[in-house]
């Protein structure tokens, strides 16, 4: 047996290889660079075109018209989240008729276009409205705000249903029986054990929801609703210029972004417990 | 030649016109419209109200194959070791789903307008220049389509395992024929669902072309509406025939997934 006395001395590591030039890393700095060239180009028409006069002229009523939309979403979402309790309750009821009936209210509102039915809505409502004028209902309908809200609740109503029958439907049936297993009458059953659970289910279901109302709620500016895509459209109709489009892009971007970040965030600290 | 191709498209033109469902020979219009605001011809609305449905109809299935290849290469890049390839399909995704569909519209419509016009401008043209409604919501749906179809064939490439790769390498294939052969069969079978709401969302988008002018269904039967002052019940037909559409393409859906699950093993 032998004894090493002299021991190879400390190396740097090799040298890593340089990263190969593929075809997928040319397409990737194609692509970026694209991005680069639009947000660049978008940049510089921005500060060439940059007007005072202009943004003082139509900042504030992007600002109003970003109001409206928030309105319009908020009111919608929150309505229509009452009227998708009664829903719900038809679809999953055992009663033929009600769960027919349901079931015909969520297939129309999911089946046709929302601009469908805000036209129903809007204009199609006037063929009735010596009925609506004798029932005292015509100041609410001869309003296209008004009728745009109840569009939209009718509409996100039956998304919603759908959202809380399959998150309601997802708890297994252990956590029911285990909750009359304990005793537990029927109503603090759903109320304490079945809701929580479908409620964290139904989480990333209703931020969708929400951001594509949000994204919907665009088409109100046909019907001459003035909310922000509706002054983006007034204020191109008056300048002709295009920087108005990018603008509203970014806001409604940033409000897409916005939520969805929110959304992430109480999605995580909600189901930290059941992390592992 | 050019007589081959009117003789052809006038007889595309005349079977269309025997199998229309609405205005054709067994037509809907035709034997309960007449007489109404809905019969054929010149005295009612009932064959521009079928025109539109052929143009919705075929704006979305135009659409479909854009937004499908779109979407494959973007989840492609998605799921690449590049980090900027990365990157740029994730801006991608981000800017179209986050945009409102109409403002999209708008952006490619007039955004397209002021470009051709600007480039025709620069060749010396200066007279007034118009995008066909019809490309430009084929251009702003298949972009939607694709950043959300591009999401749905990422999670079907997920959950594809990383031995049907391997599986492919020590066949010998080659990496296309891997994905041809063997990736694209699974990724179609645990798509569909996904693709089959994508495909519903595209049908309701398609009414907002008739914004930018397209005549569609929304924009024949508001055409009619407003002609005959009867708005319910044209826009009722319109909110029927998006239900028609709806259900064909359900049905037609199933049916499809059927078909591509008719290998597995029957439990």
């Amino acid at each position: 047996m032998s004894i090493a006395d002299t021991m190879i001395p400390p190396q740097a590591p090799p040298p890593v290889p340089p990263r190969p030039y593929t075809l997928t890393r040319f397409l990737g700095s194609v692509a970026l660079g694209i991005w680069l060239a639009l947000g660049v180009g978008i940049f510089f028409t921005v500060v060439e075109g940059w007007d005072p006069e202009k943004l003082s002229r139509y900042g504030p009523s992007f600002l109003s018209g970003l109001g409206v939309t928030l309105t319009l979403v908020t009111s919608s979402i929150l309505i229509g989240a009452v009227l998708s309790l009664p829903v719900a309750l038809g679809r999953m009821s055992k009663h033929k008729l009600w769960s027919w009936l349901a079931y015909a209210y969520v297939y129309f509102f999911r089946g046709t276009p929302l601009i469908t039915q805000l036209f129903l809505a809007y204009y199609g409502l006037g063929s009735f409205r010596p009925q609506l004028e004798s029932i005292g209902l015509w100041w609410f309908f001869r309003d296209a705000w008004n009728c745009a809200l109840f569009t939209f609740a009718l509409n996100t109503a039956a998304y919603q249903a759908e959202i809380l029958r399959g998150a309601i439907e997802s708890v297994p049936r252990g956590q029911h029986e285990g909750a009359a297993a304990l005793g537990l009458p029927e109503r603090v059953a759903f109320f304490k054990v079945i809701l929580p659970q479908a409620m964290i289910v139904a989480l990333r279901p209703y931020g969708n929801e929400i951001i594509l109302m949000i994204k919907g709620s665009a088409i109100v500016a046909i019907v001459t609703v003035f909310d922000l895509m509706g002054e983006t459209r007034r204020a191109f109709s008056r300048t002709f210029d295009f920087q108005m489009y990018v603008w509203a892009a970014a806001l409604y971007l940033l409000m897409v972004e916005l939520l969805r970040n929110i959304w992430g965030w109480l999605e995580a600290r909600l189901t930290r417990h059941l992390k592992r | 030649m050019s007589g081959l191709f009117a003789a052809l498209y006038s007889g595309a033109a005349g079977i269309l016109s025997i199998i229309d469902p609405f205005c054709g020979l067994a037509g809907v219009f035709r034997w309960f419209g007449a007489g109404t605001h809905l019969a054929c011809g010149d005295t009612g609305w009932g064959d521009e109200i079928a025109y539109g449905f052929l143009v919705t109809a075929s704006l979305a299935i135009a659409t479909l194959p854009v937004g499908l290849v779109i979407g494959f290469f973007v989840a492609l890049a998605k799921q690449s070791n590049e980090r900027s390839l990365r990157l740029a399909a994730n801006i991608y995704t981000t800017i179209f789903r986050g945009l409102p569909e109409l403002l999209t519209l708008f952006i490619v419509y007039y955004g397209l307008q002021i470009l051709v016009q600007q480039f025709l401008g620069t060749l010396g043209y200066e007279g007034p220049v118009e995008i066909n409604a019809f490309a430009a919501g084929m251009i702003a749906l298949g972009v939607v389509f694709s950043a959300y179809c591009s999401e749905v064939l990422l999670s079907a490439f997920k959950a594809i395992p990383q031995g049907q790769y391997e599986a492919g390498d020590a066949l010998g294939l080659h990496r296309a024929k891997t994905m041809r052969l063997i990736i694209l069969p699974q990724l179609v079978r645990i798509a569909l669902p996904g693709l089959g709401n994508l495909w519903m969302a595209l049908l309701k988008d398609t009414a907002l072309v008739s914004v930018v002018g397209l005549p569609d269904i929304l924009r024949q039967t508001g055409i009619a509406a407003r002609v005959t002052k009867e708005a319910f019940q044209f826009f009722g037909i319109a909110c029927i025939l998006f239900l028609i559409l709806a259900m064909v393409s359900s049905i037609a859906f199933s049916a499809l997934e059927r078909w591509t699950k008719r290998a597995e093993m029957r439990r």
